[in-house]
């Protein structure tokens, strides 16, 4: 990273697309997604690695962006929530938690799909306890929970 | 899940189906804009200056550090905004920002709005307050005492009374004389956030001399009324929009601070001005769950039928009014709603204390009382020897008829409800075994609230259904907090149109946009809203039908609705039809609660609603003897919905408010130590995550009420409150000992079991009730149908 007055340079790939952005070393990559690149389908709960609203996939890692700063993703891959479909075509996870009614007020949703993603990713058929494991980062105060690990193990059949 | 259903299974198309919500795409890739996300060109960004004392006096507030900062734009505090105004008219003691003293930790004092959120908040703490510190209250004991100071508020009184009630319905005293035995505890039941995943934001316009604010609020009626009062504008030139909503609980159902805040600097600036809150400023936000100490004696007969029941509470109200009067009445309104008491006096007061304000969180009141009133209940079978389940069976109100403090019921599934969850988990065939047990428990709450919260006599619900060159739009101020009141108000329209939800255009929670709803408060939405629409929707579907059967020269009634058309006619083709001859089609709808509810004496106006909801629940854990930590292993639970209209968001509100009640039962608290919020923080506030999760089986009874739309009731505060008594008691049935305080923690078990083992009672709870200067009690007479009315 070049150090261009009080800002730095950062270079990274954000669902596929790449960018050469101006910012504070302090900011964090939630801010820098949010409000940089104006990706808001990313949320923030907490600002301090609580409750998983943030997550996103590092080089295909699920991490908490409000807990990342630049230097540590400098010509990395993210992939957000926006990055998730195929086009207009829902990825499995996103169907299945449409399905299951896994979505309710939708805020903790763009965390929830992130992890499940990158769970299912390496690991098509989880168990329950794997699933409730992967995802007990992150919180969602409407569900209960059941509905969503329900959409997890539906999508990991439909990517099987 | 499981649906019991009711009497008539009907042909009804799309009401009850398991269909996806309608806004449920725009969530799943990140689309959808909540009050964060929104960011108007040339933007300011506002953040509030928070006191850091219990309570004081401010002696001086200079802002002049801040304003000579580069990039602020504007400073303002309480000689900005001299109009006071709170939720309820009968406590309208907050300025949004406070300038003559300070009440609680996290009370606002100035607003900045500058370039940047790191600008506005060096500028926070450039401004110099000067404070005189005054005796903190922080329990309610301490509230009763006379102020060694001054009060915390210099309206109500005596000392830190907020409100006090006392009614009597019924002969007590003779209740009590003819009963075989009688019973007297006392639990406590602390505070609770509500803990939305979204902190609140609002966004702020002023262009000509019309006021915009977008803000994560579930009651945009309400914040455009307070708007209007606070600013001295007419109602017509301020516009309110519920933005799409993270969460809410009961959390964002007040005017805040903030929102008034961005108002002012987006008139002062001329520019837009945004506000979001830390997480921390959400905890002092709270306006949730009261701590409430609780009193209660009982008389039963022999055969365990209640003849008196006397209640007392006493509510920690925090440092303002917010829902405060309601919420106290709420804690002692509802108890004659699912038992037969046929003679009930019930004392209440709020206290206010140096903590951030309590208000509504989802069960509004009425989850303390009722955590006490199971608990009480299953003490007294414990001691009369009859079963938990018998004993409450005894004593079930019966459908349609009035209880002892007037209210109106109408359909309820306690009884199928308690099979089922009886049934289902073989709660009686239960085997005994220290440190594992089950516990029962029932409970019932509101379809909406009989009055609004500010006397007038408008609907509760208004509602525009528009159809224009085959389009349907339906226009509705009802706000949907993500428990699916959009998609409950589309199924509704859908239904009568012959559509599918996903064919109705939804333009709600704007009160430019769309005809008033109160609010998504007290439970009323599907039950007010959707009554609303289904009026709106089945005129329309009728303007439509003899359209058809005018060019088909048959009668209406041979014209047949559904899969997208209206006769043999497409739906497109026959909304042309009519549009020809009539112009755009526009058809209302509107619902105001029967005027016949409820009594007519003072304080009647809490309690009342068009219809309740009844819930059931089992809960299963373990409770190791040796650490007194407690293992979720299953919830069974049943709730009367009189009809789900849709299956999936009802099976969601349900295990949501199961969700909710475990944590409040085992975890979640809202605690203070010198005034300072202990847990300001979502990891220290703890809540129920993945792996604490029991699995819960989900039973819909149907009662199909007649007044409900379709026969709906509510789900999404109901399912909640049997929960806590149920794992209390649980606990009670593995270990023999009885928690009388929420949250039931393992500490609390161990002392507990402690006491049993030096031979004391095996119980951790509030040892006594303190005395309480409730005023005189009201003697209420008998409901009389011929009077009755609001």
């Amino acid at each position: 990273m070049s150090n261009i007055g009080s800002r730095e340079i950062l270079r990274i790939s954000v669902n596929g697309r790449k960018h050469e952005l101006l910012v504070k070393p302090y900011a964090t990559l939630l801010e820098i997604l949010r409000e940089d690149l104006r990706l808001t389908g990313t949320k923030h709960g907490c600002e301090a690695g609580e409750c998983g609203a943030c997550m996103v996939l590092v080089d295909g890692t699920p991490q908490l962006s409000c807990l990342v700063l630049p230097g540590q993703v400098e010509g990395s891959d993210i992939t957000t929530i926006e990055g998730v479909s195929n086009g207009s075509e829902l990825h499995p996870v996103q169907r299945a938690f449409m399905e299951h009614g896994a979505s309710q007020c939708g805020y903790c949703t763009s965390g929830m799909i992130i992890s499940s993603k990158a769970l299912l990713d390496a690991n098509p058929s989880p168990s329950r306890e794997e699933i409730k494991e992967a995802l007990s980062g992150n919180l969602c105060r409407c569900t209960g929970y059941g509905t969503i690990i329900e959409a997890v193990e539906d999508a990991g059949r439909a990517m099987a | 899940m499981t649906t019991i259903e009711g009497e008539s299974a009907t042909d009804l198309r799309v009401v009850g189906k398991s269909l996806p919500k309608v806004d449920a795409v725009g969530k799943l890739i990140g689309l959808t804009a909540y009050a964060d996300d929104i960011e108007l060109p040339n933007t300011l960004f506002c953040k509030l200056l928070r006191s850091h004392h219990p309570h004081a006096r401010i002696i001086s507030i200079d802002t002049s550090p801040a304003l000579a900062m580069e990039g602020v734009v504007a400073v303002i505090t309480q000689d900005d905004l001299p109009v006071k105004y709170g939720i309820m008219p009968t406590s309208e003691d907050e300025h949004g920002l406070e300038g003559e003293k300070v009440r609680f930790v996290g009370d606002p004092v100035a607003a900045v709005a500058a370039v940047d959120e790191e600008t506005a908040l060096a500028a926070c703490r450039a401004i110099k307050v000067e404070y005189q510190p005054l005796e903190a209250i922080e329990s309610i004991e301490h509230a009763l005492l006379p102020p060694s100071d001054e009060p915390i508020q210099d309206y109500a009184g005596p000392g830190n009374i907020h409100r006090a009630g006392a009614l009597e319905f019924g002969e007590v005293d003779e209740g009590f004389a003819k009963s075989n035995y009688i019973r007297e505890d006392v639990f406590f039941y602390e505070g609770n956030t509500h803990l939305p995943m979204e902190q609140h934001s609002a966004t702020a316009t002023y262009v000509g001399d019309q006021l915009t604010l977008w803000s994560s609020t579930q009651n945009p009626h309400y914040v455009h009324r307070a708007m209007a009062k606070v600013f001295e504008m007419p109602m017509s030139h301020v516009r309110v929009i519920a933005a799409p909503h993270g969460g809410g609980f009961g959390g964002k159902a007040d005017p805040f601070s903030h929102e008034v805040a961005v108002c002012k600097l987006a008139m002062i600036t001329g520019r837009p001005v945004k506000c979001t809150l830390t997480r921390e400023e959400v905890f002092y936000t709270h306006r949730g769950r009261h701590p409430v100490l609780m009193w209660v004696r009982t008389g039963v007969s022999e055969d365990g039928k209640i003849q008196a029941m006397h209640f007392r509470t006493a509510l920690d109200g925090g440092a303002y009014g917010s829902y405060g009067p309601a919420s106290m009445l709420y804690t002692g309104a509802l108890q004659p709603t699912t038992y037969n008491i046929p003679a009930y006096r019930f004392e209440g007061v709020r206290v206010f204390t140096n903590k951030a304000p309590c208000g509504p969180k989802r069960g509004h009141g009425t989850p303390q009382p009722r955590f006490a009133l199971e608990l009480h209940l299953d003490k007294i079978a414990e001691d009369i020897g009859l079963d938990p389940v018998e004993l409450r069976r005894r004593n079930f109100v019966k459908p349609y008829t009035r209880t002892i403090n007037h209210l109106r019921i109408t359909s309820c599934g306690l009884e199928e409800a308690t099979e089922q969850v009886i049934e289902a988990s073989g709660f009686l065939r239960r085997k005994k075994s220290l440190g594992h047990g089950m516990g029962f428990a029932i409970s019932s709450y509101m379809c909406g609230a009989g009055l609004p919260i500010y006397w007038n006599k408008l609907p509760h619900s208004e509602c525009i259904v528009q159809v224009n060159r085959g389009g349907v739009s339906l226009y509705c101020g009802a706000t949907d907090i993500g428990q699916g009141s959009d998609t409950v108000l589309a199924t509704v329209a859908a239904e009568e149109l012959g559509l599918w939800p996903s064919d109705i255009r939804i333009f709600s929670g704007d009160t430019g946009l769309a005809p008033v709803d109160l609010g998504s408060y007290s439970s009323r939405v599907t039950f007010m809203a959707g009554n609303a629409a289904l009026q709106a929707a089945h005129e329309m579907r009728e303007i439509l039908v003899n359209a058809v059967a005018e060019k088909m020269e048959c009668s209406p009634s041979e014209v047949t609705v559904g899969e997208g058309k209206i006769g043999e006619m497409t739906f497109e083709e026959a909304a042309n039809l009519a549009q020809e001859k009539l112009g755009v089609l526009s058809t209302r709808g509107s619902y105001a609660p029967p005027k016949n509810i409820g009594g007519r004496f003072k304080a009647s106006g809490v309690g009342p609603s068009p219809a309740y909801s009844y819930s059931a629940a089992v809960v299963d854990l373990d409770a190791d003897p040796y650490s007194g930590e407690i293992q979720l292993n299953k919830v069974w639970i049943a709730h009367d919905i009189g009809r789900p209209i849709n299956s999936l968001t009802v099976r969601g509100q349900v295990e949501g408010g199961v969700y909710m009640g475990l944590g409040e039962a085992l975890m979640e608290a809202q605690l203070y130590r010198h005034g300072l919020h202990k847990v300001p923080s979502m990891l220290d506030y703890k809540s129920l995550t993945f792996m604490d999760m029991p699995e819960v089986e989900t039973y819909l009874v149907e009662t199909i009420d007649l007044e409900g739309p379709y026969g709906a009731k509510e789900v999404g505060q109901g399912p909640l409150l049997p929960v806590i008594p149920a794992v209390a008691s649980a606990v009670h049935d593995a270990l023999g000992v009885w928690v009388d305080e929420v949250p039931i923690t393992p500490d609390k078990i161990m002392r507990a079991l402690d006491a049993r083992a030096k031979g004391r009672e095996g119980r951790y709870g509030p040892k006594s009730f303190p005395a309480i200067p409730y005023p005189t009690i009201v003697k209420v007479p008998p409901f009389d149908a011929s009077s009755s009315s609001f």
